[in-house]
This record gives structure tokens, sequence and C-alpha cells, in this order.
């Protein structure tokens, strides 16, 4: 497929989100918000971009990537706090984790379908949330894992003090969310993301055209793991602290209102989803105790008025 | 040991048997209209407060019989306000609808009803023990067994017998043709919806009786009912039965000797049963 004049609003999109990305600390203090929730806004766009390349990009619902998110957490965590004192070796390890349960478990659901996928991945979360929760001499338990913090980075001629400065640290996390974003562009746009995409239009017939349907849902589901993985150890280092909160079924819901939010069939949307999330989260929870319920009912509202997402009506009105 | 260990059996079947009760709500709403129901939990812990509020007035019996079906008539409300428009949807927006509920449930009975444990009262004649060599048995436990299994047996009768139930049945496996024959569709799916969640409060006040009230009965019961109806197999209500019971009782027993892995167990028996026989242990072959 060329580019051609119909894509131009696209890049003016791409143009617009980069900028403001790229000079978020400069504005955000200035509109009420602090560097750390632009952070956290970034942190959780990453997650919601990675689930949407399985749910909106080759149509496989899951519902449990709160698992893969928290293992990040967690990996990063315990390493720091336990191994080895050094962000970059946590978030390695942090992501390993998430990759090699992805795998494992990818095995063993990677031919289920539909809904049934969707109950197998929310079930399978669970597993992990129980083990941190249970594992108090090692998880910290309900309490969560803290008294570690991440490290600054480092370089032999040069030190990253992503410690003791936020903005520092927003644009080390600016950093992988843009290398990973770009990945995840990459794929979408080789003959492996349009595979995905003739997956998720018609699986019969991308099958009898001798795909290898299960191979290809297996890796889509191990690339986005994998991010949300990364997502997740960037939110451990974000607060410092590990929490088994991160690895409940709730928060996969979570990423999944968000991508939905935004529109998941765009690749912007789970940003936009996750940046009205997280905004509205923030304020909505320092001005009431009830923030649950508000929550519940922001999901209710979504679902029935607008289930095409920010982007996806956006898209409507440019494009008829 | 012997004891110790027929205790947690004993336990687990009970454990097993709440699973089981909410497992079938669950299912009988998946398999007819597709939906997955997280609100379920939710629902599960309107009965069991429900019947709190109502025992002043009509005593825990009363309170047994009303507060299932005015559950009943609360889900009933919902199917027709919300859930309603979904059918037929990507699954997806009914799991984020139902999920969003599940969110205000379990808050709105902490906002009326305080975050606190509440005591739930049941009667004296239930709660003294059966015998004093199995101090587990008390009457309440037994009385709860043979609810559950009554309210199984009259479900599988409903089912098996009843117009209502044998529609039901019937749109499980086409609803299309079911339509085409006449049947209102719409009518059909609102009563198995409410059948579900007359289940659903059921085992809420039997759960309130034996674990006391917070507002987070129903989600810490939720997950087990679906890795229940995974075991047993998506489509089979028999299974969700066997399933329910099953993980109950392996996690009694594992509890004996490793306390702590009682809850990952259940998910490691999961992952088991769909490695060796992924439609589950009394699924269809090829129905999903």
């Amino acid at each position: 497929m060329k580019d051609g004049p119909q894509d131009y609003p696209k890049y003016v999109g791409a143009a617009v989100i980069w900028l403001a990305l790229l000079s978020m600390p400069f504005w955000i203090n200035r509109v009420g918000g602090y560097t750390q929730l632009g952070t956290e806004v970034l942190v959780m766009a990453l997650a919601a971009t990675a689930l949407n390349f399985l749910l909106g990009f080759t149509g496989v619902l899951s519902f449990g990537h709160a698992a893969y998110f928290g293992l990040g957490v967690y990996g990063a965590g315990l390493t720091i706090k336990y191994l080895l004192p050094s962000t970059l070796a946590g978030m390695a390890v942090g992501v390993l984790t998430a990759v090699v349960a992805a795998a494992i478990i990818g095995l063993l659901i990677v031919h289920l379908r539909g809904i049934y996928f969707a109950m197998v991945t929310i079930a399978f979360g669970q597993v992990f949330y129980f083990i941190a929760f249970r594992w108090n001499n090692v998880t910290g338990g309900d309490d969560g894992l803290s008294n570690w913090s991440r490290q600054p980075i480092d370089f032999g001629f040069a030190r990253l003090d992503i410690l003791h400065s936020p903005v520092t640290f927003y644009y080390f996390v600016l950093f992988f969310f843009a290398v990973a974003v770009a990945i995840m562009a990459a794929l979408l746009r080789s003959p492996f993301g349009r595979t995905l995409l003739a997956i998720r239009e018609n699986e019969r017939r991308t099958r009898f055209l001798g795909v290898p349907v299960d191979r290809h849902i297996w890796l889509s589901w191990l690339i986005s793991c994998t991010f949300v993985g990364l997502a997740g150890t960037l939110y451990a280092l974000l607060n410092n602290f590990a929490d088994p909160h991160t690895l409940y079924w709730e928060q996969s819901g979570v990423f999944v209102i968000m991508a939905v939010l935004g529109g998941m069939r765009s690749f912007w949307g789970p940003l936009i989803g996750a940046a009205i999330y997280v905004v509205l989260q923030d304020y909505v929870s320092t001005m009431t105790q009830n923030w649950m319920s508000f929550i519940g009912l922001f999901f209710v509202l979504v679902v029935l008025f607008f289930p095409r997402g920010v982007l996806g009506i956006i898209r409507r009105k440019v494009v008829p | 040991m012997t004891q110790l260990i027929l205790y947690n059996v004993f336990n687990g079947l009970i454990v097993g048997a709440f699973y089981a009760l909410m497992a079938l709500g669950l299912s009988l709403i998946l398999n007819l209209s597709g939906v997955i129901n997280f609100a379920h939990g939710g629902f599960l812990a309107v009965g069991a407060y429900l019947a709190f509020a109502l025992i002043p007035y009509l005593g825990f019996w009363g309170a047994l019989v009303i507060s299932p079906l005015l559950t009943a008539l609360f889900g009933l409300v919902i199917e027709r306000l919300l859930i309603r428009r979904l059918y037929g949807r990507d699954p997806l927006y009914s799991l984020l609808l139902t999920f969003g509920l599940a969110f205000m449930l379990e808050d709105g009975t902490r906002f009326i009803w305080g975050p606190q444990t509440l005591p739930f009262s049941i009667p004296d004649s239930l709660s003294s023990p059966l015998s004093s060599s199995f101090f587990f048995l008390t009457g309440y436990r037994l009385f709860m067994v043979l609810l559950v299994t009554a309210a199984v047996i009259a479900l599988f009768l409903i089912l098996s017998y009843t117009r209502l139930g044998v529609r039901i049945r019937a749109g499980t496996l086409d609803l299309e043709t079911v339509s085409v024959l006449g049947v209102n569709v719409r009518i059909l799916r609102s009563l198995n919806f409410g059948l579900g969640i007359y289940l659903a409060g059921l085992a809420g006040v039997l759960a309130a009786g034996m674990l006391g009230l917070q507002p987070t009965i129903g989600s810490d019961l939720i997950m087990p009912s679906f890795v229940a109806i995974i075991i047993g197999g998506l489509g089979s209500l028999p299974g969700t039965l066997v399933g329910g019971l099953l993980i109950g009782v392996a996690s009694g027993v594992v509890t004996v000797w490793f306390p702590s892995a009682s809850e990952a167990m259940i998910y490691v028996m999961m992952g088991l049963v769909l490695l060796v026989r992924p439609r589950g242990l009394f699924g269809e072959e090829g129905r999903f």
C-alpha cells in the first residue's frame, strides 16, 4: 500500500502527538497536572497500546494482561531489591519474566477463541496475583514490595539521574515508549502485521490460505505481553513500589477500557484512552472515596455511548 | 490427621458448592446469551446484604426466601436496562459493561453498609455442632450442603421438564431456530438471566452465613467460578457442577499440607485440564 493524500491527516495526527509528548514536562504543570502524572499516562498508554496489538489488530480478546504487567512490576522490583541495584537489570528481568510466562501460557490457550479465550486469560492471570499475595516474606504480600527505588543509570561518560529528577525519568520512559511503539507500528506494517489483520477479519479464510493461524496468534500474544511487561517494569520504577493490585483482574479490565475508550481500531487510540482514564482517575480519587463507583459508571457509559472510542468517532466524521 | 483431612475435604466440598452454585448461574447466562457476567459476584453481594437488611423484619428463613427473589428482580431490571442492548455484539462490550457493574455493585454495598465485616446471625438451631467428634459438622454447614443440593436438583428439573427449561436448553444449542419457532427470545433471555441471578442471590445468603458479610464477598468468589466453568467445559451445566465441587475439594485437600498454595492450586488444575483436554471435562468438541 502506497501512502497517498488520504494519509496526510494521519501524519499530522502523529506529529501532533509526538510534539505533545516531547514537550509535556513544559506545559503539564500549567494545566494543573504534574510530571509523574504525565509519566503514568505514558506507561499506561504503552500497556494499552501493547494490549491493542492483540485486541484491535489481531482480534483476540485478552482480559488477563494485568498478569504480564504485574510480572514486569515484580520482576523489576524484586531484582532491584534483592539481586542487583540496577534499573536496567531490573527491567530486563521484568520483561523476561513476562515473556517466559506468556510463552508458556500462550501455548496452552492459543487454540481457544472468543469468550473462551477471554475467560481463560482472566483466570490464568489470577495465579500470579495469588503468588504475589501469599508469598509474604519475599513479595511483601498484600502490603506490596517497598523499600527499594529506581537507580541512576551510569553510562561511564554520562550519568542519568532518573531517581531525583522526575523530568529526566519522564524522558527515560518516553524513550522506551517510543522504541516500543515504533517496533509495534513497524510490525503492523510488515507482511506479518497484515496477516494479523487478515486473521482479525476472517480467520477461516486466512487459515485456508495456508497461514498457520495459531502460531501467528501466539506470536502476536507474545509481542503484546512483552510490551505490557515492559510497561509493568516502568510502572514499578515510577512508583518505586510493587503493588499486588497491578496483578489483579481489575487491572486487566482497565487496560481494555483504555483501548476501547480511545478507539481500538486506531493505533493511537489506546494512548488517548489512557490519557483520559489516568487523568480522570487521578481527579476522581482526590474528590471522593467512592471512586470505584465512578470508574464503574464510566465503564458502563463508554460501552453504551462510545463503543467506537474517541478516535473512532473522529475518523467517522473525517472519513464518512 | 484423618480428621484434619476429613475436615478439609468437607470444607472444600462446601466451598465447592458455593463455586458451583455461582458458576451454574454464570454458565446459564453465558450459554444462552454469550455474556460473561462479571457482575455476578456483585449480585451475590447484593443478595447477601439484602438478607442482612431483611433479617430484622423477616427472620433468617424469611430472608433466605425473599432475598434471592429480590436479587433476581434487580437482575431483571439491570438486564432490561443495560445488558439487553449488548446481545449479539462483540462479547468485549458485555464484558466491559458487566465489569463496570461489578465495580458499582461492590462499591455500592460498601457505601451503604460500610467496609467492615458485618456479623450475619444464623438461627441457633443451625449453629451448634451435630457431634462432638466431628466438630466441624455444624448444622449450618450440613443445611447448606442440603440446600445447595436441593437447588441444583431443582435447577436440573426445571431445565429438563418445564417449558421454560426446554426452551433455554434449545436456545443454548440454536437460538435462531428457537426464535423462528415462535419463542420470544427477549423474554427467554430475561428469564434465563433472572434465573442465573437468583442462584447468585441464594449463594450470597448462604455465603454470608458462613463467611460473614464483606463488600468483597462476591469478587473473591467469581474467579474460582470461572475456573469451575472452564474445568467442567463451556456449555455443559453438569460439567460446571463437577468443576465447582472438584476445585473446592482440591483446594481443601491442598490446604492440609500447603495452606498458602490453596488458591493457586485451582489455577494449576485449570492449566492441566486445558493441556490434556482443552474443551474441559464435559465440554462438547468444537463448540468453542
